[in-house]
């Protein structure tokens, strides 16, 4: 089999979602014989070498810098896959599109004159065309080495695109917003992290992001209407690491 | 199957010795799966004896709500249908089916064969039975046969009891499946307590549950007792208020197929799949690949998969039923409908599982109602 050559990319993030490619540790061994692993600098200080086969990309696009940068990845690579929230969805560092740029750089920053920075915080897809997104913040690994053997072997990706009460189901977890009036995404929100929140009796947080053609404002309703909740809980609840992603943005003035 | 013969037999068991009943179970092998209290429901788990029951507990359901509570009383069985059913020990949500190695450049498939666990079903309702007996007749028969499925359900010891209560989501008598099961189950008991007493009627369905109980120290049957196991019956019936109107429902589902109402339910149906998941009938399953580079192994698992997914009717110019109207209309309308073009019978047994557990509380018996009041006839 030939060798692909993959590199990894980190723009406006936390690096949690690269780190989960050394997380394989089980199966780093053979991802190693498989890919040539041509730039990571989370593993390696190797400098990067186009062409490449897979690009794997995580973070936000915040500055021009970058803007050019994401450009030019995308034209030395074949195959482009964003991974986590930032990547695809702008990140929990999207919030400040709601806000003004300078009042937020105000009350992060002693010096915010010195804070070069785009107005907003946009997924890579508003940049470049993107072949494959994982979503999830942070994804998980699994799904990413079934990503990555999916595009070494040239098959579809088989991941779920159900809801995370598909995962509450499938594990036998009883609904924590019917039995305990519970706020919770999940019917919104894309399964993969196998339903970990409900299972401890939390209401599911979102981390994964919408899931295809999510009705945020009916479970918004519904939420306000019988299970009490306020609509400023409501809001934030909907805005974290995945605040501008269809779906849940904006979902209250939907409704 | 039903063995009519043993119909008529029926005994006492008083609440005292119930755990012999477990005990029995487990000298024949069995794994008791029956209703078990987990923090907010009661749920389908493995029995080890009669403590693990939610004795002394109930449930209050409506639409999109679930709530425990205490009863007056130390019932054993004295609370309505979970979420779960036999469906997720028979039909399991992910079963594997083959695996393939790869040795030295040859390709070895293996047929998965799987050790068949013998279940005995403790508490099984009315509704669930006869939800099983539809399940039987696709997992049984033609290209859906299942071999594990049938395994399964062979060994499998059913030990029915008799609802003596509703709660306000059950709909059985709308569709003939309770609140009574009359056969198909190899021992089916009926609770009666009061104050002075606490007892079960035992009625024996199979050879093989007559053998189970013949050990165990049962009383012979009285008219009296019959009276109060009849009172349980009826206390499950008059507690039963909602109602689905089932005459010429498949008529009524293919002539309003562009029925105003399909919208209206669509802006609040939120596709999380939650119905099909929780529906003791549903059977749709997908089939997902996954390889191993470091054992260069690849398997091949059936999962359960479910029509409000994108993925489901995807074809390759796209998703057939790409809006979530599109979804719940076939949700529906096969479940009520074309089910029994499909079956020759309803795919819905009145549970009322998808009406409780329904996140945002969209009541079928609601919509179908909704669909008579303004039929497209009455419109035009």
């Amino acid at each position: 089999m030939v060798m692909k050559k993959l590199a990894v990319w980190k723009f406006t993030s936390c690096d949690g979602c690269q780190l989960s490619l050394l997380d394989l540790e089980d199966e780093l061994l053979e991802i190693d014989k498989n890919f040539v692993i041509s730039y990571f600098l989370e593993a390696s200080s190797r400098s990067p070498d186009p062409p490449f086969d897979i690009s794997l990309v995580e973070g936000s696009i915040t500055t021009e810098e970058a803007k050019r940068k994401i450009i030019e990845i995308r034209n030395h690579s074949s195959i482009l896959i964003t991974i986590g929230a930032c990547a695809t969805a702008g990140g929990i560092q999207a919030l400040r599109n709601f806000a003004s740029l300078q009042t937020a750089k105000e009350r992060v920053y002693p010096q915010p004159e010195l804070i070069n920075v785009l107005p907003t915080s946009l997924p890579i897809s508003q940049y470049v065309q993107v072949d494959y997104e994982l979503q999830g913040c942070p994804i998980n690994k699994q799904q990413l080495l079934s990503v990555l053997y999916s595009f070494l072997f040239g098959f579809r990706p088989s991941l779920n695109s159900g809801s995370v009460c598909m995962e509450c189901k499938m594990r036998g977890t009883p609904c924590v917003m019917v039995s305990s009036k519970t706020l919770c995404l999940g019917p919104v929100t894309h399964a993969g992290c196998g339903a970990i929140c409900p299972s401890f009796g939390r209401g599911c947080y979102g981390c994964y992001g919408p899931k295809e053609t999510p009705n945020s404002p009916s479970l918004s309703r519904w939420a306000k209407e019988k299970l009490s909740i306020e609509s400023t809980v409501l809001k934030q609840a909907f805005h974290t690491f995945n605040c501008i992603a269809d779906g849940f943005k904006r979902f209250d003035e939907e409704d | 199957m039903p063995e009519p013969m043993f119909l008529e037999k029926k005994k006492i068991l008083q609440r005292q010795d119930f755990g012999k009943l477990i005990d029995a179970l487990h000298q024949e092998g069995y794994t008791i799966i029956g209703p078990v209290l987990s923090e907010t429901a009661i749920s389908y788990g493995e029995i080890q004896s009669e403590t693990d029951l939610p004795i002394g507990w109930t449930d209050i359901q409506e639409a999109g709500k679930y709530q425990l509570k205490r009863r007056p009383d130390e019932a054993l069985f004295g609370y309505n249908v979970g979420f779960q059913s036999m469906k997720k020990y028979l039909f399991p949500p992910r079963q594997r089916l083959f695996t393939v190695d790869k040795k030295a450049g040859r390709l070895t498939f293996v047929e998965e064969n799987p050790q068949i666990q013998k279940y005995a079903f403790l508490g099984v309702r009315s509704c669930d039975l006869h939800a099983a007996l539809i399940q039987d007749k696709i997992f049984s028969e033609g290209s859906s046969r299942d071999k594990a499925y049938v395994r399964r359900r062979e060994e499998a010891f059913v030990i029915v009891v008799q609802c003596g209560q509703s709660s306000s989501c059950c709909f059985c008598l709308s569709m003939g499946t309770g609140p009574k099961a009359e056969g198909g189950f190899d021992l089916a008991l009926t609770e009666c307590i009061d104050r002075q007493q606490h007892f079960f009627l035992i009625e024996i369905g199979s050879l093989r549950g007559e053998k189970l109980i013949s050990s165990l120290p049962l009383k012979d049957v009285k008219e009296e007792d019959l009276l109060f196991a009849a009172r349980v019956i009826d206390n499950a019936k008059a507690q039963m208020t909602k109602v689905m109107d089932t005459k010429g429902i498949k008529e009524l589902f293919y002539s309003n197929w562009e029925h105003p109402r399909w919208d209206d339910v669509a802006s609040r149906c939120i596709a999380c799949s939650t119905c099909t998941l929780v529906c003791p009938t549903c059977f749709c399953w997908t089939i997902e690949d996954s390889i191993s580079l470091t054992d260069q192994k690849a398997e091949r698992w059936k999962r359960w998969d479910f029509c409000y997914s994108m993925e489901f009717s995807h074809l390759p110019s796209g998703s057939v039923r790409s809006s979530i109207k599109s979804r719940y209309r076939q949700w529906l309308s096969h479940k009520l409908a074309s089910w029994i073009d499909q079956f020759g019978m309803s795919g819905c047994v009145g549970c009322g599982r998808c009406i409780t557990w329904c996140p945002v509380g969209i009541d079928i018996t609601e919509e179908v109602a909704a669909l008579r009041v303004q039929s497209k006839e009455d419109v035009s």
